[in-house]
């Protein structure tokens, strides 16, 4: 059962072929068996599982199952689960039990979905390899001593590893798609504002978004009909209505007109992963796409901005965090100085301490006009890029990342460096576009992604073109070795 | 630019974050890696460029100012630190 896509397993709950409570058994039981070699779960509630999976059984057996009911689904430990920890990979929520669901954790309850398990991330999802969790890193499924890329990385892991079915993320400048790239999954980036950021720990409000990751665009579309949606209890949340993720997946591609941007292409990535994106673009030629080439001339600007921007709404959002309400709280203050520094001191990693004190310079009197205000300027010509390329082009492709996984330890120790990974991701959050990451081929074992870019509220046709060139393609497929496998 | 070791005691004091006295050196060196590459934003040209604070260029939605949420003191607090009567407990603020 464990390597049934999400699409088959529907089928055969339906078809009565395996209960709820089996397949989620199934699920439990390669947890507890393999994932001590990858450590992608933080939290795993067994007997809330299995009474779920018990109560969805049922509603399938009484006629009123939605789509997702009774189908186990991991979730980042970033979405606040009512009476489970919610952690966000931090020291500082790693005693937090939130007395509310998350919109997206609320939906997917009453469809019926079970909570399979909350997975490991970059703390406050502030990374690109896993590394800075609390709960220690994620190991790559496909290779041990690679990282799974990040904030998503205990997500992207777990389906890579067949733990789960499928996955929540999230992604503020790549955090779903270049862990689903180094995993070998398919995931997708929806729109800014069109999945719910309620019971979400904020990162950068005006970039973070919650997606689905799974082991096809078929079951990414599946999951996102269930998230999507307007929730009037988040200010920032779209009021354009939904459509059926699933509806177009097997539309024709011939006539798409796909964009190439140079700027993507060039100096930077790597010569072996170059020729997987182009051999991947020729498949979708081949299904009738026309490739041009476009330009997005201050992709160079990107990262800057975004590392100023990025930082100082972190460095606003995560003010919250004093020890005083929720959370970690140091021992015996001498007064509510000491409480809120020593507090927040001892509950923050090294990298989320140096991007509050970025974010705090940048928004700093004297600071502002030079850093933010000049950051949100060039987000500005970086979104018009974007607006004149769809005047010419209806989606745009290139690599996901410059290169495969790097090695556990090889970039932690430099944050630039580390930074400069998210280079073709960055972009797509600043502009708000929906973004997704798809297999596209291997480098010596190492799996590599497509990414498609789309205008805005137009992931039904990223879907589409993942969903087609699954059709017609194999990576997708391809399975890591058993995580255990070396162990035992 | 060039940050200054005061001027990272100064940004933590503003941040609420204690800094060892030992690492004080370690963050000065990368936060000043990090503003090097920052810096490249100087020589974009934005003369006249508005800046760009949502990508979908959205305003604020206001609701109607109606009551809607239900009082969750005794929820909210079953998870704080330190709570006594209803109240969060933190040092003494007034001698």
């Amino acid at each position: 059962m464990h390597d049934k896509s999400v699409a088959q397993l529907i089928a055969g709950l339906h078809a009565r072929q395996f209960s709820s409570v089996e397949l989620s058994r199934c699920f439990l039981d390669r947890i507890g068996r393999l994932d001590g070699a990858i450590n992608s779960f933080i939290t795993v509630d067994e007997s809330a599982v299995l009474a779920a999976a018990g109560a969805a059984d049922q509603r399938i057996a009484a006629g009123g199952a939605a789509p997702l009911t009774g189908i186990p689904i991991a979730h980042k430990d970033i979405f606040c689960t009512d009476g489970m920890r919610t952690s966000c990979g931090s020291r500082m929520l790693d005693n937090f039990v939130p007395p509310y669901d998350a919109t997206l954790i609320g939906k997917f309850r009453r469809e019926g979905a079970i909570i399979l398990g909350k997975t490991n991330m970059d703390e406050f999802a502030m990374g690109s390899s896993n590394e800075s969790s609390y709960y220690g890193p994620v190991s790559n499924p496909w290779d041990k001593r690679l990282v799974p890329g990040g904030s998503s990385g205990g997500s992207a892991a777990a389906v890579a590893a067949m733990l789960a079915p499928a996955a929540t993320g999230t992604d503020t400048g790549g955090s779903i798609r270049q862990p689903a790239a180094f995993c070998g999954i398919t995931g997708i980036k929806p729109t800014y504002g069109r999945v719910s950021r309620l019971g979400m720990v904020a990162f950068a409000s005006s970039l973070d978004q919650a997606g689905p990751m799974a082991r096809s665009a078929e079951d990414c579309a599946l999951l996102l009909n269930c998230m999507a949606g307007h929730d009037p209890l988040d200010s920032t949340s779209s009021e354009l209505p939904a459509e059926d993720y699933c509806a177009r997946l097997d539309n024709s591609l011939e006539g798409l007109r796909i964009g190439l941007p140079r700027e993507y292409f060039g100096e930077g990535l790597a010569a072996d992963t170059a020729r997987h994106i182009d051999s991947a673009l020729r498949e979708l030629e081949a299904q009738g796409a026309t490739l041009v080439e476009v330009s997005l001339p201050h992709s160079h600007l990107t990262i800057p901005a975004y590392y100023v921007i990025a930082p100082a709404e972190a460095s606003t959002n995560l003010s919250r965090f004093d020890g005083v309400r929720y959370g970690h709280r140091c021992k015996d203050p001498v007064d509510l100085h000491d409480l809120y520094t020593r507090t927040r001191e001892e509950g923050f990693g090294a990298e989320v301490k140096r991007r509050i004190l970025v974010g705090t310079y940048a928004l700093s009197a004297g600071y502002y006009d030079a850093y933010y205000k000049k950051a949100q300027q060039v987000r500005r010509l970086i979104k018009q890029d974007f607006t004149d390329c769809f005047e010419q082009v209806d989606i745009i492709a290139g690599p996901t990342t410059p290169g495969p996984a790097f090695a556990l330890g090889a970039k932690s120790d430099d944050p630039v460096a580390m930074y400069l990974e998210d280079i073709y991701t960055l972009a797509v959050n600043l502009a708000g576009l929906p973004g997704m990451s798809i297999p596209a081929g291997f480098v010596d074992g190492k799996p590599l992604g497509l990414q498609l870019i789309g205008r805005h509220f137009d992931e039904a046709r990223l879907l589409n073109v993942a969903h087609r060139f699954q059709q017609a393609t194999d990576w997708h497929l391809q399975r890591p070795p058993d995580p255990a496998g070396e162990e035992s | 630019m060039a940050i200054g070791q005061d001027e990272i005691e100064k940004i933590a004091e503003l941040a609420r974050i204690r800094i060892a006295p030992d690492q004080i050196g370690d963050v000065t060196r990368r936060i000043t890696d990090i503003l090097g590459m920052v810096d490249q934003l100087q020589a974009a040209d934005t003369k006249d460029v508005e800046p760009m604070a949502n990508p979908l260029d959205a305003v604020q939605r206001l609701r109607a100012d109606e009551v809607t949420e239900e009082n969750r003191r005794e929820a909210f607090q079953a998870i704080a630190p330190a709570v006594e009567n209803g109240l969060y407990l933190v040092p003494r603020v007034v001698e």
